[in-house]
């Protein structure tokens, strides 16, 4: 009969016992009360967005075949023409695709350096006016608000179709993007250097020049090169409202339904992006090997 | 020269021949600093030729440009408020829908990814991958993919998102498993409980907290994509914006964009104060 082990007496056990029960009863009527939340949501927004299962069902097979056939056919036999014909637009992709690198480009450089020279007019401990400094900050955020393919169809119509309407469109959503975290990198600097430089008598520019610059910079160029990074993928989806790079033929290859095109592309796309996220990283590890970027 | 600015420049020759290393760079530095600048420089100056843009075409299209802004003044609806409020209820509902089935799908492969719960490298391997495969297709492209198959309309937008978050949130979810303490599983598994046991009352009350706050922040980056999607025929306010600017209706564009900004600086604040609510303030800011 004896455990071995001591047993409370049996009033504190019951005591105990419906504490636990409160606890858990509870803690349960929470999770049904969340989960019900979340169930009734799911059911108006599906009521909204038009879900239809018995639909996807019906076009399920189509959804695999679909993947089955953007898949090339490759035969051990004659690989290298079959690779040829898959590629058979290999050379007009890569300009494409150079094009879109330096879409990205353009956009990070102007949208980094535009950036750069605002952080400070944000930053709380550098800025000159209270009033241009909250200025700054709603101009930020607006940019890093509006999606860059709205401002793609807004620049589409007034530069006319090609690379210009994205770079800027890219180059105004970063700038927003980048604005926001320069004024966070500006605002946490050492104060040390920039009351040395007040006390000389320098004025906003010399401070940011000689005070904050030498410290920010090589966050700065961590953040941009981390920019640029996105900034390539963006690029080569501006191309699906005619601003320039390779989304303007995946987006043909897509909607035409050229199968084979579309893997072409996507492959030499990610190619492409991982091979500049492998370059970059190794460079902003160079730049600043112990700053975490979220 | 007055003896104030004879004695400073007395004073500057002083302290710089006391203290040359510190002030004057040294020239292997310097040359590398001219080197990266006239590269980054040049490189830009061959994109513009390369990419054939011209100031002529940058002048007429910011002149064409302020003409837009121009008549974006005042927004208006255009008598079309309720399309344009259906519209953004239909963007919402595609945002939370793929937030949602993109995480109940992304739970249980996420398991299959992390280290401590699935011993096979292989079945890891293979299943990281194909996450990487759905996050590495931008949801734009997915969206364009499921218009082609399952036709125009919001559903193919929610598929979109459901599929490339789907790749996001596998990586993530398993990240966040394989950062939990052993200590509670083994603890379970101690006291005889089995493999799911353990994970249910040793691993899932470690990360649930982190993973919802993750899906809400999802839910918000996705309020933003959705009202993309639009544009290439999968559902929401994004259609409407699209057209509007096609046909030159500037003064309903800056309506929409500013209903765009409204929902989503309002959705920001509630995901906000919910993530807040969950994981408490320290750790969401961090």
């Amino acid at each position: 009969m004896s455990s071995g082990l001591p047993t409370l007496p049996a009033r504190q056990i019951e005591n105990l016992l419906a504490s636990y029960g409160n606890a858990v009863a509870r803690r349960r009527r929470q999770s049904i009360l969340v989960l019900g939340t979340l169930a009734v949501l799911a059911v108006a927004a599906s009521r909204f967005a038009e879900v239809d299962i018995a639909h996807l069902l019906h076009h399920l097979s189509g959804l695999t075949s679909y993947f089955g056939r953007i898949l090339p056919k490759l035969r051990s036999g004659h690989l290298t023409g079959d690779i040829a014909d898959w590629y058979w637009n290999a050379l007009g992709w890569l300009k494409l695709l150079f094009d879109t690198v330096l879409i990205a480009y353009l956009a990070t450089l102007t949208a980094a350096t535009a950036a750069g020279a605002m952080a400070f007019l944000a930053a709380a401990n550098v800025a000159p006016s209270g009033i241009l400094r909250w200025c700054v900050k709603r101009l930020f955020e607006f940019c890093r608000t509006v999606p860059d393919l709205v401002f793609a169809l807004i620049f589409v119509s007034a530069f006319g179709l090609g690379p210009l309407a994205g770079i800027l469109a890219i180059g105004i959503h970063s700038f927003g993007a980048l604005g926001k975290l320069f004024t966070e990198v500006a605002e946490n600097i050492e104060m040390n250097p920039v009351e040395a430089v007040r006390s000389t008598g320098g004025r906003f520019a010399d401070i940011v020049r000689f005070g904050a610059l030498p410290q920010v910079l090589p966050n700065f160029a961590s953040y941009a090169l981390l920019r640029f990074e996105i900034n390539v993928r963006a690029s080569s989806i501006v191309g699906f409202v005619g601003a320039g790079g390779i989304g303007q033929d995946l987006f043909v290859a897509i909607r035409k339904f050229y199968y084979t095109d579309v893997s072409a592309i996507l492959l030499m796309i990610i190619v492409t992006v991982s091979l500049i996220d492998l370059i970059t990283e190794r460079i902003r590890h160079r730049l600043a090997p112990v700053e975490h970027v979220p | 020269m007055s003896v104030r600015q004879a004695i400073f420049a007395e004073d500057t020759r002083v302290v710089l021949a006391r203290y040359r290393r510190a002030l004057i760079k040294p020239w292997p530095v310097r040359l590398a600093e001219i080197m990266v600048s006239t590269g980054v420089l040049g490189l830009a100056l061959f994109s513009l030729w390369w990419l054939g843009i011209s100031f002529r075409q940058l002048g007429s299209g910011l002149a064409e440009l302020g003409k837009f802004l121009g008549l974006m003044l005042p927004p208006s609806t255009g008598g079309h408020l309720w399309l344009f409020v259906k519209a953004m209820s239909e963007t919402l509902a595609i945002a939370f829908l793929g937030t949602l089935i993109a995480a109940i799908l992304a739970a249980p492969l996420a398991l299959l990814a992390a280290k401590n719960t699935t011993p096979s490298p292989v079945l890891r391997f293979l299943i990281r991958r194909f996450f990487d495969c759905l996050r590495g297709i931008d949801t734009l492209i997915w969206a364009l993919v499921f218009v082609g198959t399952v036709g125009l309309g919001p559903f193919a937008g929610v598929l979109a998102i459901a599929v490339s978050d789907t790749g996001s949130f596998g990586k993530l979810f398993s990240e966040a498993i394989e950062a939990t303490q052993k200590r509670e599983r083994e603890t379970v598994i101690a006291c005889g409980g089995g493999p799911w046991i353990s994970i249910r009352f040793g691993l899932l009350p470690q990360v649930l907290p982190i993973i919802a706050g993750q899906i809400l922040y999802f839910f918000e980056s996705n309020t933003r994509s959705a009202t993309i999607i639009g544009i290439v025929g999968a559902g929401g306010i994004g259609l409407q914006l699209s057209e509007q600017i096609r046909t030159y209706d500037f003064d309903r564009v800056a309506f929409i964009v500013l209903m765009i900004l409204a929902v989503v600086a309002v959705i920001d604040w509630i995901s906000g104060k919910l993530r807040f609510a969950i994981i408490g303030r320290r750790q969401a800011l961090a």
